[in-house]
C-alpha cells in the first residue's frame, strides 16, 4: 500500500475503509539470520536498511514493549548536524542527508521540517568557538552561518538580548537543521521493514543470551528461545542491562533527561533555539506546543521521570532567554533514560563475543542520529566492517585512548 | 530527593554534587603490573545497575563531606547514607 495525495482523496470518498495496519504481528520463528534487539528508532532503522540497502533476509526485531515505546517517543524531535569533532560531524551530516530524503525513502510522512537551529553566543570566546565549529561543519559538507546580533534580532526578536549575565551577541545558525515527527520516524521505518519481510515482534523481552565458545547462538526471550546468526543490540537507555546478559560491562551510565511541552500556541518560534549557557533549548511543534528541555538530572536513573529541581532550572533558563514564555502554561513533562557514555559519543561496533554487535551510548543525541545509526549498524551487521562515517565509534576506543570528547569534560557522564 | 545525612539529617539533594558509583573509592594500585587494565576498568566501565546502587555524593553546599548513598535507580528511593570516610576505614579494617 503506497501513500499519496490521490490515495487520501480516494479513501475520503470511500469512507476511509481501505486503510490497513502498517505492519504484521507475526509469531516469532525459531531461527533468524539477524536478530535486532530493540524496536525503537535505531533498531527499526537498522532492520529497514539491512533488508533494503543490504538485501538481507530472515530478520527479526524484538521489542519488549510496544514498537517505539522508548526514547523515540520521548525526545524533543530535533535533527541537526552541528558537531565539531572529525569522528562525529561526518556521521551526523550523513544522518542529516538521510533525513532530507527520509519521506521519499520510506513513503511515510515523517514531517521533516528544516526550520533551522540557532546556538546562541554570549561572549567573544564563544563566538570564536562557534566560528571554529561552523568551519568544521562546512568542511564535512554541512551548512553553517554565523549570525550577527542584528541578523539574529530580525529572526528572533523576542529574546532577552540585554540579559545582564548572558547578553546575546549572535548565533551559529544551521539552516538545514530542524525537527521531525518522532513517532512517524519509527512507524515509517517499521512499515518499510515489514514490507520487506522483517518480522517485528512486540511484547518479546530478551531475558538472556545463549553464548557458547565465544559465539552467540541466539537469545532467550519471554516468548521462547530464538536462534540467531547475528544479534544486534540497539536498546540505548537499557544497554548495560542487556549487555550484562552477555557478561559485559559498558562505558555507560544510565541517566534521566526531562522534556516539557506547553499548551498549543500560534506560530511564534521559527526554528530551534539553544541557550547552552542557561541550560535551555526550545522549538515549536506543528501542533503549536513549545517543546523544550535542558540538562540531564545528573544521577544514575532508570526511572523515566526526573525531579523538580531540574524542572525549576529549565524553566528559569526559559524565563531568562525569552520572558514571554512565562505566559504559556506547561502542559506535560516527561523523562527518558539516556545511555550516557564516558566521552559523550556513541558506540557502533562488534563486541568480544562473535556474532554479537552493539549500538548505544547515544547520550541525549540519539534521535537526530536515527537514520545514520540504522544505516551504519546495518552496514556493520551485513559486512562486518564499520560504515565510513562511523569508524570512530569503536567500543575499544576508551582502552586505546581515542575518545571523542565533544565537550572536553572527560569520563564524567553527567557532565556531557 | 532528600538525602539523610548522618550528621545533618535530611538534606535536599540539590546541596550535593554527584560523582557516580561508590566503587570509585577503590582506586587501583598504580604500581601493579596490570595497572593499565585496572585503570581502564576503574575509569571507564560501570555496572550501571537498574535497582540498588551505591554512589558518591559530595555535600558541596553543606559540610563538604563525601557520602555513600544507597539509592534505587528504578524508583529514586534513598535507602541509606553514610560518610564515605567511615566506610573507607571500615573496608580497610575488613581487608
Amino acid at each position: 500500500m503506497r501513500y499519496s495525495g490521490f490515495r487520501v482523496i480516494k479513501e475520503a470518498l470511500l469512507g476511509q475503509k481501505g486503510w490497513r495496519p502498517l505492519w504484521r504481528d507475526p509469531e516469532p520463528q525459531p531461527r533468524y539470520d539477524y536478530v535486532i534487539v530493540g524496536g525503537g528508532g535505531h533498531g527499526l532503522a537498522t532492520a529497514y536498511y539491512l533488508a533494503k540497502t543490504f538485501q538481507k533476509s530472515r530478520i527479526a526485531v524484538l521489542e519488549k514493549g510496544w514498537l517505539g515505546s522508548g526514547n523515540i517517543g520521548r525526545n524533543t524531535t530535533i535533527i541537526r548536524s552541528n558537531y565539531l569533532l572529525p569522528g562525529n560531524e561526518p556521521f551526523y551530516e550523513f544522518s542529516m542527508k538521510l533525513w532530507e530524503n527520509l519521506e521519499q525513502e520510506t513513503n511515510f510522512n515523517s514531517m521533516v521540517s528544516q526550520r533551522g537551529i540557532i546556538n546562541l553566543i554570549h561572549t567573544d570566546a564563544q563566538r570564536d568557538a562557534y566560528r571554529r565549529r561552523g568551519n568544521a561543519m562546512l568542511f564535512a559538507g554541512a551548512d553553517a552561518q554565523l549570525l550577527s546580533p542584528n541578523e539574529l534580532r530580525e529572526m528572533v526578536p523576542f529574546l532577552n538580548y540585554d540579559n545582564a549575565r548572558f547578553p546575546i551577541k549572535g548565533g551559529l545558525f544551521q539552516r538545514r537543521a530542524g525537527t521531525a515527527r518522532h513517532d512517524g520516524v519509527a512507524w515509517g521505518y517499521a512499515r518499510g521493514a515489514d514490507m520487506r519481510g522483517v518480522d517485528i515482534i512486540q511484547n518479546c523481552e530478551v531475558t538472556g543470551m545463549r553464548i557458547e565458545g565465544g559465539k552467540v547462538l541466539g537469545v532467550e526471550t519471554s516468548r521462547g528461545y530464538i536462534a540467531a546468526g547475528k544479534v544486534g543490540v540497539a536498546v540505548a537507555g537499557s544497554s548495560s542491562r542487556v549487555m550484562s546478559m552477555a557478561g559485559m560491562r559498558l562505558p555507560v551510565e544510565s541517566h534521566v533527561l526531562q522534556a516539557f511541552v506547553s499548551e498549543g500556541l500560534k506560530p511564534v518560534i521559527p526554528g530551534v533555539i539553544t541557550f547552552g549557557a542557561g541550560h535551555f533549548y526550545v522549538s515549536q511543534s506543528d501542533k503549536g506546543g513549545l517543546v523544550f528541555g535542558g540538562d540531564i538530572d545528573g544521577y544514575n536513573s532508570y526511572a523515566q521521570r526526573g525531579n523538580l529541581p531540574v524542572v525549576e532550572d529549565v524553566l528559569e533558563g526559559g524565563m531568562a532567554l525569552m520572558p514571554m514564555i512565562g505566559r504559556a502554561r506547561l502542559l506535560r513533562s516527561w523523562g527518558g533514560i539516556m545511555d550516557m557514555s564516558m566521552d559523550g559519543s556513541p558506540i557502533i561496533d562488534r563486541t568480544s563475543v562473535d556474532g554479537l554487535y552493539f549500538n548505544g551510548g547515544w547520550c541525549y543525541g540519539g534521535f537526530k542520529a536515527t537514520p545514520a545509526s540504522g544505516f551504519a549498524f546495518a552496514h556493520l551487521l551485513a559486512t562486518d566492517r564499520p560504515h565510513e562515517t562511523a569508524t570512530a565509534y569503536r567500543l575499544d576506543r576508551f582502552a586505546r585512548g581515542y575518545l571523542i570528547d565533544e565537550k572536553g569534560v572527560g569520563a564524567q557522564p553527567n557532565l556531557h | 530527593m532528600l538525602i539523610p545525612h548522618p550528621l545533618l539529617g535530611l538534606r535536599d539533594a540539590q546541596e550535593f554534587t554527584y560523582l557516580g558509583d561508590a566503587s570509585l573509592l577503590n582506586r587501583p594500585d598504580a604500581s601493579s603490573p596490570d595497572a593499565a587494565v585496572a585503570f581502564f576498568d576503574y575509569v571507564y566501565l560501570r555496572d550501571n545497575p537498574a535497582g540498588v546502587h551505591r554512589e558518591l555524593w559530595f555535600h558541596e553546599q553543606g559540610d563538604r563531606s563525601w557520602l555513600i548513598v544507597t539509592r534505587n535507580t528504578l524508583t529514586h528511593e534513598i535507602l541509606n547514607a553514610e560518610l564515605a570516610c567511615e566506610s573507607a576505614v571500615k573496608s580497610e579494617v575488613l581487608a
